[in-house]
């Protein structure tokens, strides 16, 4: 692979346990290369923003299929940018009706996909539009 | 239209050799399908179920050679029970049609219930909101942004006396979809049925209670797996002595097939499940032949329309020959399992949403042929959200449609002696049957569950389903293949926020106004019968007429059990 290897963290946000999409997309990464932490479930907001910024990843992940994706996308987002931390995008994936998904990406959710899109669209979009935050030294 | 048949027009085409006595299936093979497929081949496709198990090209009598009728099907309502439970099939009684819903309040749902019921719907069946499945009350930390999100919200008896207001609990059979807390949630609802006047002694109903496959597929858990068996136990033995026409247990495969199983894997763990419920009830000193008639299963019929069928025939041979042979059970009605189904929802797309309405009916078709006692089938619009009233009728109407239109019902498992289909169901059963024994090998499902194995099998099963549909081995259509560009959008049901506040409000003027004294005592009793090993059921149905709520009642009993964590593997 070129470059340096990007480091996501998929994560599961509230109380939902439906994470058959988030252990396949996490797998799907790691098999296409990227280095994954997968926070398991029932984390909150302040638990994955903390996980993000002490892994120093380079975009996180969320999957919401309980329908609180109004409430929970926004909620890391506000969380990041406390804690200074806004430059490592939020992108995710669930249950979430098309003009949600309008709205979550006006407040700076950069991409939502929903049933049916392939890893290979995940994993196209994550080359596309993920970069390194920063060249870690040794590397 | 005419039915003259056609008359063949070449000197002699293959088949021609047809109805000759003492042809095997090789000279069919040299003769007729040889030279067809030489000019023809066949499609260049992978012929297997939706589970990836390969499919021959002609099922044949062959197959069934040393199948003995006798003994693999016997006749309807008799062992082993392949044929179904009931000796008249759906002559006698169609299946319950039992719309799963509820959502935003306990007044909204109230208001979906008696629209269901006065559209036909014979049977109530709660979804509560996840709060209220993982035990929290609607102010918790964790429930922000959950609250009357996916089913209703239910913090104290007040809300489940709304909940059911107007619907006599004598009249209606009402199942509800709960785990953890579910003796939480029963007890709630035989105070509703206190309040009604009505005896316990006639309810009917069933409760999911099954927490194995939380742990194995949904992951809605709050203790570990051995207390949560204790809480389970004790209300069998409450329901067999007070609520006797209670199912206490709905043994349940749905999640383990949405989480991403095969056929055979919901197959094997469900009743994998089962047996490990069996012998909690029996180490805990119940009767087998009292609680295991109480037992029902759930199962998910998805697309492949005779795997799903042949999966429902072999369960009930399967577990007819468990509680007979293996748990000795004497009563005929601990050998028969019952079921539900609810079609597919992981089948379904949110693509062309439209198309969703023929899978719900493939899936619901395939149910009936597997005999279900009652049925679910998924509105076209719940891949976006839950489903709107529109949608929800239409679901319905498409299981009345198969009622009363079909003629599906009309005769009793008419796919009985069908090579394939009992080849099929043989396999199915062989397949789960190696599954259970590999469970037993490692000391039972409390035992496997703790070492993650079936958890790894339905996640490798899971994204090998997913690879096959990224490199189109697998088509579904509207997604890999037969695309649409434009798409119109759907109107789908919105659950305001204000939902949220308002029962949040609701629930601080409960605990401002009831006698906390009286609740922290109940509360206290509970934690006592926790750890004192006596029965629990009373315990909190007396917590939950003080208003004590969920999220309190099961910190209590966390106190005691403490909480489940699971070492996640992806």
């Amino acid at each position: 692979m070129e470059g340096p290897r990007l480091r996501l963290l998929v994560g599961k946000v509230g109380l939902d346990g439906h994470d058959r999409g988030a252990k396949i997309i996490a797998r799907a990464l790691r098999d296409a290369g990227f280095e994954v932490i997968y926070t398991g479930l029932h984390q909150t907001p302040e638990m994955v923003v903390s996980t993000a910024i002490q892994e120093d990843v380079d975009a996180v992940s969320l999957s919401i299929l309980s329908g609180a994706h109004n409430h929970l996308f926004p909620r890391v987002l506000e969380l990041l940018k406390e804690r200074g931390a806004e430059d490592i995008p939020v992108f995710g994936g669930g249950i979430v009706p098309p003009e949600d998904i309008a709205d979550l990406k006006e407040k700076g959710i950069r991409e939502i996909f929903t049933p049916g899109a392939s890893t290979q669209d995940v994993i196209r979009w994550v080359r596309e539009n993920i970069k390194p935050r920063h060249v870690s030294p040794g590397a | 239209m005419s039915t003259k048949p056609t008359k063949p027009t070449t000197p002699t085409p293959p088949g021609a050799a047809a109805n000759r006595k003492g042809r095997t299936r090789k000279d069919w093979e040299l003769e007729t399908l040889g030279p067809t497929i030489a000019k023809r081949p066949e499609r260049d496709v992978e012929f297997s179920t939706v589970s990836s198990l390969p499919i021959d090209r002609l099922a044949a009598p062959e197959d069934l050679d040393a199948w003995d009728p006798d003994e693999r099907l016997g006749f309807p309502g008799e062992f082993p029970y392949t044929r179904g439970i009931h000796p008249t099939g759906y002559r006698g009684k169609l299946w319950t049609m039992r719309q799963f819903s509820g959502f935003g309040s306990a007044a909204d749902t109230n208001e979906r219930y008696k629209y269901l019921l006065a559209h036909g719907q014979t049977g109530l069946s709660v979804a509560f909101d996840l709060p209220t499945l993982m035990g929290r009350d609607s102010d918790d930390e964790l429930a922000q942004g959950e609250v009357g999100r996916e089913g209703v919200a239910i913090d104290t008896l007040d809300d489940m006396l709304r909940l059911f207001q107007d619907i006599p609990l004598d009249k209606v059979s009402t199942s509800m979809t709960i785990n953890s807390p579910a003796a939480i949630l029963f007890a709630m609802y035989l105070a509703v049925a206190e309040s009604q006047g009505v005896p316990l002694e006639v309810l009917e109903g069933t409760l999911q209670n099954d927490i194995l496959k939380e742990y194995i597929a949904q992951k809605e858990w709050i203790y570990p797996p051995r207390p949560s068996l204790r809480i389970i136990t004790d209300l069998m033995g409450f329901c067999a002595k007070r609520v006797p026409k209670w199912n206490t247990i709905s043994i349940s495969g749905y999640h383990i097939r949405e989480a991403g199983s095969t056929a055979v894997q919901e197959l094997a763990f469900t009743i994998a499940d089962g047996i490990g419920y069996v012998q909690a009830g029996i180490e805990a000193g119940l009767d087998v032949d009292v609680f295991a008639p109480r037992l029902s299963y759930f199962f998910n019929s998805h697309n492949d329309f005779f795997e799903e069928i042949a999966k429902m025939r072999a369960s009930r041979r399967l577990w007819a020959h468990i509680m007979r042979d293996r748990f000795k059970a004497k009563n005929p009605r601990s050998w028969m399992l019952r079921f539900h189904t609810q079609t597919a929802g992981c089948s379904l797309t949110a693509q062309q949403p439209y198309n969703n309405i023929v899978r719900v009916t493939v899936q619901a078709m395939a149910a009936i042929l597997g005999g279900t006692q009652s049925l679910h089938t998924n509105s076209l619009d719940e891949t976006l959200a839950l489903p709107s009233q529109e949608a929800v009728t239409i679901a319905l109407r498409t299981q009345q449609i198969l009622a009363e239109e079909s003629g599906v019902a009309n005769t009793i498992d008419p796919l009985a002696g069908s090579y394939f289909v009992e080849a099929l169901t043989d396999r199915m059963e062989a397949e789960a049957k190696a599954y259970i024994d590999k469970i037993d090998a490692l000391g039972g499902i409390v035992a496997a569950i703790e070492t993650g194995f079936p958890q790894k099998e339905i996640a490798d099963a899971s994204y090998r389903y997913q690879q096959q549909i990224d490199r189109g081995e697998k088509s579904v259509v509207g997604v890999n293949k037969h695309v649409s560009d434009a798409e119109k959008p759907i109107d789908i049901l919105k659950i305001s926020a204000e939902v949220e506040v308002d029962q949040k409000a609701r629930l601080a003027k409960i605990k401002a106004t009831r006698d906390n004294r009286a609740v922290t005592a109940a509360l206290e009793a509970v934690a006592a019968g926790a750890k004192s090993g006596e029965n629990l059921m009373p315990l909190i149905l007396e917590a939950v007429r003080r208003r004590a709520t969920v999220g309190e009642i099961c910190a209590s009993m966390k106190t005691v059990f403490g909480e489940y964590r699971e070492v996640s593997v992806f």
